[in-house]
């Protein structure tokens, strides 16, 4: 089981790249028609350099590039079928559309017991900067493991 | 009511959203890079304990943001969090909402807390959370 020692532990870097015909799939996916995400002349009204990624398009593009999506499951011995998603958040702090280049860097940030053992929830916070090594967003995700019985 | 002035109790996020269909959490596997299974895979699901696939919490998140971003825009969103309080199960038809719920100064800009959430056609709420936009 996740235990305290695992609060520190970083996972390996990601680096990707937004492409505008991924972008769009994940788009059309959410049936999102907003100029702003597929019209360069749009975003760049709105002070973009081209078109925009939306608010959770950042925890996708880790996933997307990630050489192992759930690294930090196995990291941790946690089953993948044990887990949910109990929280996420992201803090932006500069613009990142299409073209750029960004690099997430993951890492534990607590491990917590819940109702006697029965689930742990595991923070996992990351750090995302551009190509120009500007620190555009951080992401928070909790999630929820749910624990086996003891047998 | 605008979103360049609201005021607190303003309802500035409203949004409704098709049901969820399993080609939905099929293509957002594919659109998004999460390639669970328990959100795809009916026999992963039933082996992990859950009735049925289910939706990813991130494609309601997804909506919520898009509804979000229908009322502020992007540029202007300063932070978005959510707990995902309940599964969203297949069928589920969403409705966003946000309101406004404080209005303040931080770093030398008027801004506004958004409470936000997500519930089903029962009115189970899904999501949580709550955004931090500029003015």
């Amino acid at each position: 089981m996740v235990d305290q020692s695992a609060v520190g532990r970083a996972f390996t870097p990601v680096t990707a790249r937004v492409e505008p015909g991924r972008l769009r799939f994940f788009l059309d996916t959410i049936g999102e028609t907003n100029p702003i995400y597929r019209d360069e002349k749009a975003a760049q009204a709105a002070g973009y350099g081209a078109a925009a990624v939306p608010p959770t398009y950042l925890f996708c593009l880790e996933m997307m590039d990630a050489a192992e999506p759930f690294e930090f499951l196995r990291a941790l011995d946690i089953d993948l079928a044990r887990v949910l998603h109990g929280e996420q958040r992201f803090d932006y702090h500069a613009p990142v559309a299409v073209g750029d280049t960004v690099t997430f860097k993951p890492h534990v940030t607590s491990v917590t017991e819940k109702k006697g053992g029965a689930m742990t929830l595991v923070v996992v916070e990351t750090e995302v900067t551009n190509q120009h090594g500007v620190h555009v967003a951080d992401l928070s995700r909790t999630v929820v493991v749910r624990n086996a019985r003891p047998s | 009511m605008s979103a360049e002035s609201p005021s607190i109790g303003d309802r500035l996020v409203h949004k409704e959203f098709p049901p969820i269909t399993r080609h939905r959490l099929a293509l957002y596997c594919g659109a998004s890079g999460d390639h669970n299974p328990i959100h795809v895979d009916i026999d992963f699901a039933k082996q992990a304990g859950f009735p049925d696939v289910f939706s990813h919490g991130m494609l309601v998140m997804a909506y919520l943001g898009q509804a979000l971003t229908d009322a502020v825009a992007p540029s202007r969103i300063r932070s978005f969090s959510t707990r995902f309080a309940a599964i969203t199960q297949l069928g589920a038809k969403l409705t966003c909402e946000g309101t406004v719920t404080e209005l303040f100064e931080d770093k030398g800009e008027r801004r506004a807390r958004l409470a936000l959430t997500t519930k089903d056609q029962t009115g189970e709420i899904k999501l949580a959370g709550e955004a931090i936009i500029a003015l």
